[in-house]
């Protein structure tokens, strides 16, 4: 029994950490427009953390999402805007459903970042089944692909389809798509449109309803590990500017009102955090309990970040809420991270119905 | 990161699990006789005080067995491995730590044989949370202390053997946490009294007990005078929160599943609510996360990181948990849920109604939940301290 990282695992958060620290700041997070960053995209590939859970017969290092988690929460505590949730999923969907061509031809390129995934699923915002489906065809597509994750910084994209009441994944090259951005909250997420006119797709490869659980629950594990890290640098933020804010002459963080709420925080962060380890921990080595390992971590999160993200700007009082301080970045992200891949309400039903009701 | 257990130690569940397959018959067949032999055979399998050293009668258990231990035992709904609670919870722990041979030899044996019950007196009408003030005065005369003054909330008095008691011996300290001395006393002594107080519930578990003149020989005292604060403090931090409550937990929200899909509301089954699908959903996030939350923590501990105050973390979940979960069921049920055990329409027997009254033993008892949060605030957090220092920096207590 060890719930905790190895050794190689805490190596790789500290070379993560310091690549944030040094390469990603938030300085730099700020300029970024939704495109990809190409230079830090290749040295993201050059560390190994696009191939990292591509299987080694197919150019990757052979890892598991579990040391994939160490990544995630790093390059969450500093919003990292690069599209590396998105890979890694399209490097699942096609690990888990393509046949051996398109895994030959594909594999390598998510692993060297030579192609640069944004990924589409549910065309309806609110509905997490098979039914939020609706994009038809899978030789030649005509239609759009609404909330295609990581849009604008892709080079290709995955799409669900359906045919027949089959779903497919069908991979598209960006360029043969016209995409209409679609502005969010959090810059650092960047959304699009696809809208695909007798367009023939470069891949195509039948999904099972339980292929896309599978895949829809990696997605809520992987925001829920990138809200760790988050939720931690909000949690860290407002800590010491409650330490340091001084008003009727001692530090706020002598308040109650202040002291408990960030406490509360923690609680939240550490039940979270322990709740998506499993998870993560679940995906490669128990997935039969990830459904509800999923859900339990990401309806917590979900809620517990979103308040976090608000309080972090609310305890700083006024300076919080301008563009310069970081808070409200973060805030940002909650926002995103809520509805990404099935809210709170969806997540603790679900669980409850996994559950026997 | 892994959650499989050694062959030896997967032995020794199949071991706990064939013991309890031959000795634990279900509820409604333990007869009469049957605690007196159940807790003298697992006394024999020195699963009693099983993290104890086995020098002291103890079974040597490491922390994953102890884990594997008490959940097994939960899985099973097991009574208690002793009835000496408190004994086993701190007293004794804090005897082989600080005890003199003497005392270990004389106090250790009867705990884990379940001979003599201890409460703990610590509270006083005065200092709840703010322990370390208490007043209650220990005088060194000759080869005796004798004590003067007041305990209350003192669980189990009326019927325990022995007190562990914390006095004040010396009032004129820098610290309010210096002079403070920890003396074990017999409850028959002279000069003790003991009035119960009814609680909620209507149970009388719990007692004032007044100290006028009891003389405690000096070889009573636990751990150096003047030093009990420390003898108290390592004696709550034996108090955390474990895996077999998390089971409990877990088999609690089982009964509340099957209330649910038992109970109309409005005329529709309750099992159909997605209201009631995410109360019980978020239920069982906050027991998965105490279990993940104390997996992680163990793992810290076997590989001898340091702990700090996290176990204050899953102190507030089982807080939380402890009112909701009744308090969901009461209110599920209507005014059905509101009946009481000799109702014939309480649900369950009433077993929900009684158990929603029962919350505070766990959310104030060990430690207030805003107290929790002040201790991760303050000591994981580093947040400054409440308590602004008196302007002297020194704290005098005037003697009562
Ligand atoms: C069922 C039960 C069994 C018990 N058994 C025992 C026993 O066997 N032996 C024993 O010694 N004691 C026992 N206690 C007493 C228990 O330890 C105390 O009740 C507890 O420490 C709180 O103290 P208090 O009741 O004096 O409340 P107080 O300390 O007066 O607290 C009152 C309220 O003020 C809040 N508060 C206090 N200080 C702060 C602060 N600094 N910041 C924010 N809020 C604060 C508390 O959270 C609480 O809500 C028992 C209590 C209960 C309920």
């Amino acid at each position: 029994m060890d719930f905790g990282f190895s050794e190689e695992q805490n190596l790789l958060r500290e070379q993560v950490l310091r690549f944030m620290t040094d390469a990603c700041p938030l300085s730099v997070v700020r300029t970024q427009n939704g495109g990809l960053a190409h230079e830090l995209w290749q040295k993201a590939a050059d560390l190994g953390w696009l191939a990292l859970i591509v299987p080694e017969a197919h150019g990757g290092v052979g890892l598991k999402w579990i040391d994939l988690a160490v990544v995630l929460e790093e390059s969450g505590r500093g919003l990292s805007p690069l599209p590396i949730v998105s890979q890694a999923l399209a490097a699942t969907a096609i690990g888990r459903s393509a046949s051996d061509d398109v895994k030959r031809e594909w594999l390598p390129k998510i692993a060297t970042g030579e192609a640069a995934f944004g990924i589409g699923l549910y065309d309806d915002p609110t509905w997490i089944d098979p039914e939020g489906i609706r994009l038809e065809g899978v030789q030649t597509l005509t239609g759009t692909k609404p909330y295609v994750s990581d849009a604008t910084a892709a080079t290709h994209f995955l799409l669900a389809t359906r045919t027949d009441g089959e779903l497919n994944l069908i991979i598209v090259d960006a360029k043969d798509a016209t995409l209409a951005a679609q502005p969010g909250i959090d810059r650092t997420k960047p959304f699009g449109t696809a809208t695909l006119d007798g367009v023939a797709p470069l891949a195509a490869f039948p999904m099972s309803n339980g292929d896309l659980a599978f895949l829809t629950d990696c997605g809520a594990v992987a925001v829920t590990l990138e809200a760790i890290g988050a939720a931690e640098a909000v949690l860290e933020l407002t800590t010491e500017y409650a330490t340091n804010r001084i008003q009727f002459g001692n530090p706020i963080g002598r308040y109650q009102g202040v002291k408990h709420r960030l406490a509360d925080m923690f609680v939240d962060i550490e039940s979270f955090k322990s709740l998506a380890y499993y998870a993560a921990w679940a995906i490669d080595d128990a997935p039969d309990e990830l459904p509800r390992a999923a859900s339990l971590a990401k309806a917590y999160a979900s809620d517990a970040f979103a308040r976090i993200g608000i309080d972090g700007v609310g305890l700083h009082g006024a300076i919080g809420f301008t563009a310069e301080y970081d808070a409200q970045l973060y805030l940002k992200r909650s926002k995103w991270v809520r509805s990404a891949f099935g809210d709170a309400d969806y997540h603790y039903q679900r669980a409850a119905r996994l559950g026997g009701l | 990161m892994d959650f499989d257990f050694t062959p030896e130690e997967q032995a020794f569940r199949t071991e706990i699990r064939e013991f309890l397959a031959e000795n634990l018959p279900p509820r409604a067949e333990r007869g009469r006789g049957f605690m007196g032999e159940w807790l003298k055979k697992v006394r024999d399998k020195r699963w009693v005080g099983f993290s104890w050293p086995e020098e002291y009668g103890g079974g040597s258990g490491s922390l994953t067995e102890q884990t594997i231990l008490k959940e097994e035992m939960a899985l099973a709904g097991a009574p208690p491995l002793g009835t000496s609670s408190m004994g086993l919870a701190w007293v004794g722990p804090g005897i082989m730590q600080y005890g003199t041979d003497e005392q270990k030899r004389r106090f250790i044996p009867d705990i884990l044989d379940s001979k003599v019950n201890w409460c703990t007196g610590y509270s006083e009408p005065n200092h709840g949370s703010d322990l370390a003030a208490i007043q209650t005065k220990a005088e060194r005369v000759g080869d005796h202390y004798v004590v003067n003054g007041q305990k209350i909330w003192t669980t189990g008095a009326p019927w325990a053997d022995w007190i562990i008691l914390l006095t004040r011996t010396d009032f004129d300290v820098e610290r309010k946490h210096d002079g403070i001395t920890c003396l074990l006393v017999p409850m028959n002594s002279p000069g003790i009294e003991v009035r119960p107080i009814e609680n909620m519930a209507g149970d009388r578990n719990f007692a004032e007990v007044f100290f006028t003149d009891v003389q405690v020989p000096v070889e009573n005292r636990l751990g150096e005078e003047g030093k009990g604060w420390s003898v108290t403090i390592s004696a709550l931090a034996n108090e955390r929160s474990s895996i077999g409550e998390v089971t409990q937990m877990f088999a609690k929200l089982e009964s509340l599943k099957n209330l649910v899909r038992s109970t109309n509301r409005q005329g529709k089954p309750a099992a159909d609510d997605p209201a009631v699908h995410r109360r019980i959903g978020e239920f069982e996030a906050k027991i998965a996360a105490m279990k993940y939350n104390g997996l992680r923590y163990l793992t810290k501990q076997l590989r001898g990181e340091p702990l700090s105050s996290e176990t204050s973390v899953n102190k507030l979940h089982r807080a939380s948990l402890e009112i909701e979960m009744d308090d969901f069921a009461v209110e599920l049920t209507g005014l059905a849920g509101v009946q009481l055990p000799g109702s014939e329409e309480a649900v369950d027997g009433g077993r929900w109604a009684r158990s929603s009254l029962g919350w505070p033993g766990v959310v104030i008892g060990g430690g207030t939940p805003n107290i929790q949060r002040n201790i991760i605030a303050e000591r994981i957090l580093g947040l400054p301290k409440g308590l602004i220092p008196s302007r002297s920096g020194r704290m005098s207590y005037a003697e009562p």
